[in-house]
């Protein structure tokens, strides 16, 4: 017989037993040790079925092929770019990669993107020695002008997208700004009025602060409407892009 | 004549008072403070990173650096010196030897997590209380642990085998000598990382000290426990 000792979406640390017995499985951030089930890491306990996973806190970004990301241009390179990532490891975007257009063999790089510009890039491919690649071929990638850059906690940037991208559209609805929010926890914003952008960082912190926290949109939105002064009317957004 | 009572009124199987807390320094990626008695830690995590010099890389996981400093001010007697020195030098590896068996570092080839311990304040016991507080740094920047490692002292004055030694017991003088023994313990596992000694024990209060140690690490393991959950069950 087995049975379960935590609760749906409680915040357990390392080594705490969450299950007792064979009747539950170990999924992701768990490990099996004898008949029990432990955490591996500080996270949020998610009951699958009979699969116990946790949802990560805290962690630096680990790159996953397909995710859009914000990355800055560090070195230019023989045949490309090598871009920081947020994460332990560099970019390379390369140049049949870097832009649609055609690039004569021998061009000066620097004349694409220069060192210190920020890209929206796609990780095409991701190595087992975490080598990435970085594409800009895609709707919405592209490179960033002007603007401000905010770092926030990876495993939140599910929370500040929220479903189908209901939270980020109803930040850019409040404050009229741009905003692009990287997988890898850079999000860059942008907008005419600087008290504006000013709001959507703090929203933004504010989020990062409550991720935990169920029920977030509706405590976002009523704060939201009490500093902008205006009623916010949601509406879905695919992507946060 | 016996160690009859401890100098500082403790019972024998007593540790100092413990306090624990997370998220401590804000510029780190993760961070914690630990503070038994008069001896305060605060280790600060950063990274995974790029790690240089190249030949140092592991491609097969992340390295782990610890860097123990005891801070100018902090000791009982005279200034220590700053920058490092031999003692520290030895205190930093012993403290990533008895952290590396919980951490799982594979996701993070090629990299270096690099640990700061730093201990503004040491009365006996400044390597457990480093590693206490490494460990719950660790927990906080969201690595893959099995564990908490959990790390107290144990030894024997005189007669009388005591946990969690301060700097007036360590220099006790009697006829049977003191014998001081850091460990560092899984309290799930039960599995020991660290396993020092300095003195002279027979084996038989060497096994009755383990086991007082066993049951402090799973006190100083809530603590640590009640800590990271503080953080996020605060507001």
């Amino acid at each position: 017989m087995g049975n379960i000792l935590v609760k749906e979406k409680q915040i357990v640390v390392p080594g705490e037993i969450l299950a007792k017995g064979m009747d539950y499985l170990p999924g992701i951030g768990t490990y099996r040790e004898g008949e029990n089930i432990h955490a591996a890491r500080v996270g949020l306990t998610y009951i699958d079925g009979r699969a116990l996973k946790l949802i990560p806190l805290a962690g630096k970004y680990q790159p996953k092929k397909g995710d859009t990301i914000i990355a800055k241009v560090k070195d230019i390179m023989f045949s490309g770019w090598s871009c920081t990532t947020n994460s332990a490891y560099q970019a390379m975007m390369n140049v049949k990669d870097a832009t649609s257009e055609f690039i004569p063999r021998g061009a000066d790089l620097s004349q694409i993107y220069q060192i210190g510009d920020y890209v929206v890039g796609k990780i095409v491919t991701v190595t087992s020695q975490k080598l990435i690649d970085l594409s800009m071929k895609g709707p919405g990638l592209r490179r960033l002008h002007g603007g401000r850059i905010v770092y926030v906690t990876p495993s939140k940037v599910p929370r500040i997208i929220g479903k189908k991208g209901s939270m980020v559209s109803m930040i850019k609805q409040a404050t009229g700004c741009k905003i692009i929010v990287g997988q890898n926890g850079m999000i860059w914003l942008s907008g005419e009025e600087p008290k504006n952008v000013l709001l959507a960082v703090k929203t933004i912190e504010m989020i990062e602060s409550k991720a935990h926290i169920s029920g977030l949109t509706d405590i976002i939105k009523q704060w939201l409407e009490k500093e902008t002064g205006q009623k916010i009317i949601p509406k879905g957004d695919e992507n946060g892009l | 004549m016996g160690y009859d009572k401890r100098l500082d009124g403790r019972k024998f199987d007593e540790t100092r008072p413990i306090e624990a807390k997370v998220g401590v320094i804000k510029n780190a990626d993760g961070s914690g403070w630990f503070r038994i008695g008069k001896s305060t830690a605060y280790a600060a995590v950063y990274g995974p990173k790029n790690l240089y010099p190249k030949f140092l890389a592991n491609p097969k996981r992340g390295v782990l650096r610890c860097h123990y400093n005891m801070m100018p001010f902090s000791g009982m007697g005279n200034r220590v010196r700053p920058g490092t020195n031999r003692r520290a030098k030895e205190i930093s590896m012993v403290t990533a030897n008895a952290l590396l068996p919980i951490l799982d570092l594979s996701d993070f080839p090629n990299s270096v997590v690099d640990v700061y311990i730093e201990l503004p304040e040491t009365d006996a016991g400044s390597r457990c209380a480093g590693i206490c507080a490494a460990s719950l740094a660790l927990a906080d920047a969201g690595f893959l642990m099995k564990d908490l490692a959990c790390s107290v002292a144990v030894g024997k004055v005189d007669d009388k085998v005591v946990v969690d030694l301060d700097y007036a017991e360590e220099a006790y003088e009697c006829d049977a000598g003191v014998a001081d023994i850091p460990l560092c313990i899984f309290p799930q596992s039960k599995k020991i990382s660290l396993l020092q000694m300095d003195g002279i024990l027979s084996p038989e209060s060497l096994k009755e000290a383990m086991e007082a140690g066993m049951i402090a690490a799973e006190k100083i393991y809530d603590i640590q426990k009640a800590a990271l959950k503080a953080k996020y069950e605060g507001d």
